[in-house]
């Protein structure tokens, strides 16, 4: 791998950028390798990036059926954050921004990762206790969620100004300074680079088709381009969690459903923080760094593969984006589009064995974009070692058969 | 904005009902005597159709009846069917 450096800049200059060297190969797919990997967006690109560099394992292959990065990676808000409610979730999510936080350096590949904070309104009591027990469960595991006045969010917000007859008047906030927003493309295409320089097969454009298995073990997997054999497959796909798994006969406790967010015409800046409105479905918005606001709110409230969402949803996020910041009522909107969640019954993400040895699940839930590290990190470990990283092995399948559900309010799309 | 065919009041706006998810889950006839990965089965997984499905709605802003419908999840075409339960 060629590293990234202001030298290699200015040598490539001389020459007119003509020689940059590609970011990754593209090889023919060998006829075997020791474990294959299902879904080239971050969870997938990273899980093969950790299964070269903390375990040493690469001769593994990456099946995209598109293009790197062109699925749900390409289709979230880039936020990431920490304030989760339970003692399963802290540590996970924490780990994810600890992991973000060192990526840029570790990949040489700028993630662009933007630590502004998240500011979250407090507008009835119920959203009131919920903050505030988050807030301890955070703080057990070091991780900083407070309250703040409305004098601090005038002062964070200058452009804070409700609607004075608003239905549910704002009487404080809650505040994470680490939360962030990371430039998702690069996250999967660092992650691409690394895999590669590991020795990562990358194959795009080769959608696997069917997973075979001999007396319920995995042997392999049938793509259009032909049969790959492998002893392992790591599912690492979003919105088609339940189609994938269905080729190696299981079901999982999913369903999928579009996640919307839309984005302004680009404005100059005037929105520092991630902001979020709870007093509906948790609408939230931030000004990316193009200067466009972005807005999204809960997800689509039936299943859909569609990749488009529907108009309530929009509806709402605008009512109370406008009850917030009048001053937003003239800004036009540029593009609109949905990401598709595989969304557990419990709200929080899946990363499992199966009762098909060899076939290991990794299903992001609503947070696929910021728990990507954290969920490549210990995917790659349970994919390596058949057995959970301790940061996950609450997360598996089995708890939906013990009743030790993760029940978690902090996801955006819980409704 | 999908309109849901009610088979009371008819065609209405989605955000006057509630989807009651998959219409071809079966409880157990005996919970009971069924094992525990059956009954995680029947409770929490689903077979998340891509394509033609059948799904309970709930017309909970409306007349408050429970009925079926086959809806396409990727292009959203609803159709009732002759086997739809009201």
């Amino acid at each position: 791998m060629k590293r990234f450096s202001f030298f290699a800049l200015a040598r490539n200059a001389l020459t007119g950028h003509r020689n940059w060297a590609q970011m990754w190969r593209s090889p023919e797919p060998r006829r075997e390798y020791d474990a294959v990997i299902i879904g080239g967006g971050g969870h997938g690109l990273g899980t093969a990036y950790y299964l070269a560099r903390n375990h040493g394992m690469s001769n593994v292959a990456v099946f995209e059926k598109g293009w790197l990065g062109g699925g749900n990676t390409g289709r979230n808000t880039m936020t990431v954050r920490s304030n989760f409610l339970r003692e399963e979730s802290v540590p996970f999510h924490e780990k994810s921004l600890d992991l973000y936080q060192g990526l840029s350096r570790e990949l040489n590949f700028n993630l662009m990762v933007s630590e502004r904070g998240m500011i979250t309104f407090i507008q009835s009591s119920a959203v009131n206790r919920i903050a505030l027990q988050m807030a301890n469960t955070m703080h057990i595991y070091g991780a900083e969620y407070r309250m703040i006045g409305l004098d601090e969010v005038r002062r964070r917000i200058p452009i804070f100004d409700p609607s004075p007859d608003m239905r549910l008047p704002i009487t404080g906030a809650v505040y994470q300074p680490r939360a962030s927003m990371v430039r998702h493309d690069a996250v999967a295409w660092g992650f691409a680079r690394g895999a590669d320089a590991r020795g990562v097969d990358i194959i795009q454009n080769c959608e696997v088709t069917g997973i075979r298995r001999d007396g319920g073990r995995i042997t392999g997997v049938e793509t259009n381009r032909g049969f790959i054999a492998t002893p392992r497959v790591g599912m690492a796909v979003a919105g088609h969690g339940s189609v994938v798994a269905a080729m190696a006969g299981i079901r999982l406790p999913i369903v999928t459903q579009p996640l919307q967010a839309w984005v302004s015409e680009p404005i100059k800046p005037i929105l520092d923080e991630i902001v979020v409105i709870r007093s509906y479905y948790g609408t939230y918005l931030m000004q990316s760094d193009k200067g466009e606001i972005v807005i999204g709110q809960g997800c689509d409230p039936y299943p859909s593969y569609a990749q488009r969402g529907t108009f309530p949803i929009i509806e709402d996020a605008t009512t109370a984006m406008l009850e917030v910041f009048p001053r937003f009522r003239r800004l036009r909107l540029l593009r609109h589009w949905a990401g598709m969640l595989d969304m557990p019954y419990d709200g929080s993400p899946i990363i499992s064995r199966t009762d098909v040895p060899g076939f290991y699940v990794d299903v992001a839930g609503s947070g696929g974009f910021k728990t990507t590290p954290a969920a490549a990190y210990t995917f790659a470990h349970l994919i390596a070692r058949d057995e959970p990283h301790p940061l996950a092995a609450r997360l598996g399948l089995d708890r939906f058969s013990s009743g030790r559900l993760v029940q978690e309010g902090g996801v955006s799309a819980n409704r | 904005m999908l309109l849901i065919p009610c088979p009371w009041c008819g065609a209405c706006n989605e955000n006057e009902f509630i989807c009651g998810g998959e219409s071809d889950r079966k409880r157990p006839t005996d919970p009971a005597a069924v094992d525990d990965k059956t009954w995680t089965d029947y409770l929490y997984n689903s077979t998340n159709h891509k394509g033609m499905t059948g799904e309970w709605w709930w017309h909970v802003h409306g007349c408050g009846k429970w009925f079926t419908i086959r809806r396409d999840t990727v292009t959203h075409c609803i159709e009732s069917a002759p086997g739809d339960q009201t």
